[in-house]
């Protein structure tokens, strides 16, 4: 949602606790711990919550988006069924599971993480530090990280992060398709026109994909 | 409930943020755990363990030991800013959605500001779980098109001068903002300067303390 309007001040909570009810910590946790299934990756997951009506969208909690962007992915992945959310009850033919996650391998799921980056035998890199660069302007239906204010821009690649796994098919379970990333410099007159407070110097860094971006002259 | 907090009293946009009634969704989350549980797909021990490790032992604590660290130690600061994953990895601190890290210094003349306009991105190994308005649309809306102004509302007045760099984390590296040492500190301890370093100012929305929290002036 970059560059919209009208969604009113920030408003900073002072003293703002972890989790404001105790359902939302066991959201965040169940997120977690159902992940371990890898039936889905984190980019399908965040597809999922961008696939909630707008409207909902924005009246819904964080949490409460979490919570339904889970129950989706879990029945499209084949985990749960609608009617055994809706009954709150496992139906009787299915037989139990053992838990993917176990308490004991908490601490290691959050201290390694899962890299995104790649290491695969490929071309070098397009582009390189100080190159100038179009930004493509599409518009997919499904996922992508291309953000809508950043399409038909130029900018200059500020670093190559490395070659990383791509999020638009790697979201609609069309493989990893590692590419290069690159932080990409854009002025933020650029971006955004004259603004009257802006310094010629401010400027955007957003991480984009390789096919994202055109060489410009 | 927020709506008693002060600071964001009238407040509608934010106020939406917790806008569902929480006994329903609290209810609608135990009857999910509990479907769950009972179909052997999650382990309840282990969401506790989730929770606790994300009240209690992450947190931006972690985040304000590294840039002490930097602030004392040039060599290690050299390091910070080069592989920053790894300047990290040597205070213990790595893993889950902080597997690629970044640092940026402010100086003077630049100062950093670190967004997820697409969703809620976030370096967690080193600040915890972000804060509401860092998830909400007001932030993720704004932060990019307009800084200065969103700076203001946190306090922070910068001169015109100061050039503005906002990281759109858009994919899988996480941004910590290195606040300037602030002047009049050099008596301090590694410690005691960790606690000028705020969760805010690594984000970029604030600067660092002047002083450590509770000292007389």
């Amino acid at each position: 949602m970059g560059g919209m309007h009208g969604m009113g001040p920030i408003a900073p909570e002072h003293a703002e606790p972890v989790f404001h009810e105790p359902w939302e910590g066991r959201v965040f946790a169940l997120v977690r711990a159902m992940g371990a299934w890898r039936k889905w990756n984190i980019d399908a997951s965040r597809h999922q919550r961008e696939l909630i009506p707008p409207a909902d969208y924005l009246r819904m909690s964080y949490y409460e988006k979490w919570l339904t962007g889970l129950i989706e992915l879990m029945i499209k992945r084949g985990l749960v069924t609608r009617a055994e959310i809706a009954s709150g009850r496992a139906s009787p033919a299915t037989p139990k599971a053992q838990p993917a996650l176990t308490a004991d391998k908490v601490a290691t799921l959050t201290a390694k993480g899962s890299p995104a980056d790649r290491e695969v035998a490929r071309t070098a890199p397009r582009f390189q530090a100080g190159s100038p660069v179009m930004t493509r302007n599409m518009n997919p239906e499904g996922h992508t990280r291309l953000p809508r204010y950043a399409r038909a821009k130029r900018g200059t690649i500020d670093r190559i992060h490395g070659v990383f796994v791509f999020p638009d098919t790697n979201a609609a379970f069309q493989g990893e398709n590692p590419q290069y990333l690159y932080s990409v410099r854009f002025t933020a007159r650029e971006l955004w026109g004259d603004q009257e407070h802006a310094s010629p110097d401010d400027a955007v860094y957003i991480d984009l994909w390789e096919s994202y971006l055109e060489p410009a002259a | 409930m927020d709506e008693e907090d002060p600071h964001h009293g009238n407040d509608h946009h934010h106020g939406k943020e917790h806008q569902a009634a929480p006994s329903d969704l609290a209810l609608r989350v135990a009857a999910l755990e509990s479907l769950l549980v009972e179909k052997g797909l999650v382990d309840q021990a282990a969401l506790d363990a989730l929770v606790d490790t994300y009240e209690h032992r992450i947190g931006p604590r972690n985040g304000a030991k590294v840039v002490a660290r930097a602030w004392v130690n040039p060599a290690y600061k050299a390091r910070l800013l080069t592989d920053a994953t790894a300047a990290i990895a040597e205070l213990g601190f790595g893993g889950l959605q902080g597997e690629h890290m970044v640092a940026l210094e402010n100086t003077p003349k630049v100062h950093n500001l670190v967004v997820c306009t697409l969703c809620s991105c976030y370096p967690l190994p080193i600040l915890g779980l972000p804060p509401v308005w860092y998830k909400s649309a007001p932030y993720r809306s704004r932060a990019v098109l307009e800084p200065r102004a969103v700076l203001e509302e946190f306090g922070l007045h910068l001169p015109a001068d100061t050039s503005i760099r906002v990281w759109d984390s858009t994919a899988e590296i996480r941004y910590l903002v290195v606040p300037e040492r602030p002047g009049g500190t050099e008596q301090l301890n590694e410690e005691q300067l960790a606690s000028l370093v705020t969760r805010d100012a690594m984000i970029g929305v604030a600067l660092a303390l002047a002083k450590p929290p509770g000292e007389a002036t």
